[in-house]
């Protein structure tokens, strides 16, 4: 019996489906099953994401419908063999055409197939967020450095720790600019990590990469090289169970040093 | 028949009257025997007011009995009733009393868009996250950091105060005093155990904890030792 782990933050923009199709991934270059689920009924885009949006012809409401069978419905991604799939959000229905009871069913059949089920939550607190952590029973909190977003994660982590059948939630820190955290200018890691009091399972850095990535429909965790793949990817060790400290973020300020004192060395 | 109207006492006392009504003897009799009584008495008065006290001893008087004894006295020209005391109250007013006396130990965080409130004090082992509010009936007392909203003494209690280990809440309120945090904390203030009470002006003051001693020694319950 696999482990279902919805990616949740309250607020939207801080990087839950690019944390969903990149923490997926990096599981499944561990070499588990994953099954992405993506909730965000009317306004899908883990699909986009991962590339696979040509591929949909059945979705999550013609499952629970009755339109198809679940096994229909999932889009395997042929990057693996055999390991990553995606269960689609619909794009014509709003949230309302689900009910958390249909979502825990579904999500439960999920969890005997699968090693992993990671749900990809939409923003806000009302219906898609209810249908989302319906099912799962461990929870991960996005944030990012800003007030507005650790205020709303404070607050999807107070409804978090109400459902009984989930875990007390861990918390991702996306987005991290090391300069400004350093100047100041932006709250710290160890700050936010206090105030929300729960367990940091990873930070990822603010990479351009990552945009560039998602638009081609690549998950960054496929591109070994990017320090927001590592980071992506140590997360994923970390779910397994690994002990994996976090990375300094120093690092980018010593690359970004030796790639000069290299520039000046080749001349 | 004599002993028929021996159920209301009045003593005459500088204060004015105080009624003595026995506890044992029914109601209605109770209720004709002051109807009796005081017109009797009112009769031989000039219009000066006279203050009434009224003793029901062990008997239990309702809302509405209370307000009838009370009409009933009041009807009588210059009689005004000053209190009703009774030795004995019910038991959900015996309860809700002994409720707003407790403290009420709580260990958890009150997050974002949470409202932790209890009817006596608050002790709370855990923070205050900016956007959680805490109410009580007395005193809050937060033993982590105080970041969100603190409302002490929510039913009119003034002498209510408010510590915390780290105090920057959003919003204080006492009673119906509200003040509100400067717009910004600096980093480097530390504001560290501070209580918040209304102070002569009417205005709610932060101050150190240890003021408190002297400002509101009613806190302390500890009886016997030094």
């Amino acid at each position: 019996m696999g482990e279902a782990i919805v990616i949740t933050s309250g607020k939207g923009g801080v990087g839950k489906t690019t944390t969903s199709a990149n923490l997926g991934t990096a599981l499944a270059l561990q070499g588990k099953k994953v099954c992405l689920v993506d909730t965000d009924i009317g306004l899908r885009n883990l699909d986009v994401v991962l590339g696979l949006e040509n591929r949909i012809i059945y979705d999550l409401v013609d499952v629970l419908e009755g339109r198809c069978k679940v096994h229909q419905a999932l889009v395997k991604d042929k990057r693996f063999d055999d390991l990553l799939y995606l269960l689609p959000a619909a794009q014509t229905s709003d949230k309302t055409a689900v009910s958390p009871e249909q979502m825990k069913e579904l999500v439960n059949g999920l969890k005997q197939d699968y090693d992993y089920v990671i749900i990809d939550c939409p923003a806000g607190i009302e219906r898609g967020y209810k249908n989302a952590v319906a099912g799962a029973n461990k929870a991960i909190v996005v944030t990012t450095p800003e007030v507005s977003a650790v205020r709303d994660a404070d607050r999807i982590i107070g409804l978090l720790e109400k459902e009984e059948h989930v875990e007390p939630p861990k918390l991702i820190i996306n987005r991290i600019r090391n300069q400004m955290m350093k100047n100041g200018d932006m709250l710290d890691v160890d700050e936010i990590a206090a105030h929300l009091s729960i367990d940091l399972i990873g930070i990822v850095a603010d990479d351009d990469e990552v945009i560039k990535a998602s638009n081609h429909g690549e998950p960054i965790a496929l591109n070994p090289n990017s320090k927001a793949s590592i980071s992506y990817r140590n997360i994923a060790r970390r779910i397994l169970g690994e002990s994996i400290p976090l990375q300094s973020l120093e690092d980018e300020q010593q690359s970004v040093f030796s790639k000069i004192k290299k520039f000046f060395g080749v001349k | 028949m004599n002993n028929k109207f021996q159920n209301v006492t009045i003593k005459g006392t500088k204060d004015g009257l105080t009624l003595h009504l026995d506890d044992r003897c029914a109601y209605e009799d109770l209720k004709k025997e002051i109807d009796y009584k005081l017109s009797e008495s009112s009769k031989s008065r000039d219009n000066h007011l006279i203050r009434v006290k009224v003793q029901v001893g062990n008997r239990y008087l309702s809302q509405d009995q209370e307000e009838e004894l009370k009409d009933l006295i009041r009807q009588k020209k210059n009689l005004a009733v000053d209190s009703v005391v009774s030795n004995v109250i019910t038991r959900d007013e015996a309860e809700k009393l002994k409720e707003e006396e407790q403290i009420v130990p709580v260990t958890r965080i009150v997050r974002s868009g949470q409202v932790l409130q209890v009817p006596g004090d608050l002790l709370l082992v855990g923070d205050v996250n900016p956007g959680g509010t805490v109410i009580a009936g007395g005193n809050i007392f937060v033993m982590g950091s105080l970041k969100g909203i603190a409302h002490a003494g929510f039913n009119g209690n003034r002498e209510a105060i408010v510590a915390a280990s780290v105090m920057k809440p959003s919003q204080i309120r006492i009673s119906d005093c509200i003040t509100r945090a400067p717009d910004q904390y600096s980093d480097e203030e530390k504001r560290e155990m501070e209580c918040a009470y209304i102070d002569e002006n009417n205005q709610i003051h932060v101050d150190r904890l240890q003021v408190l001693m002297h400002l509101r020694p009613n806190i302390t319950r500890m009886e016997g030792g030094y």
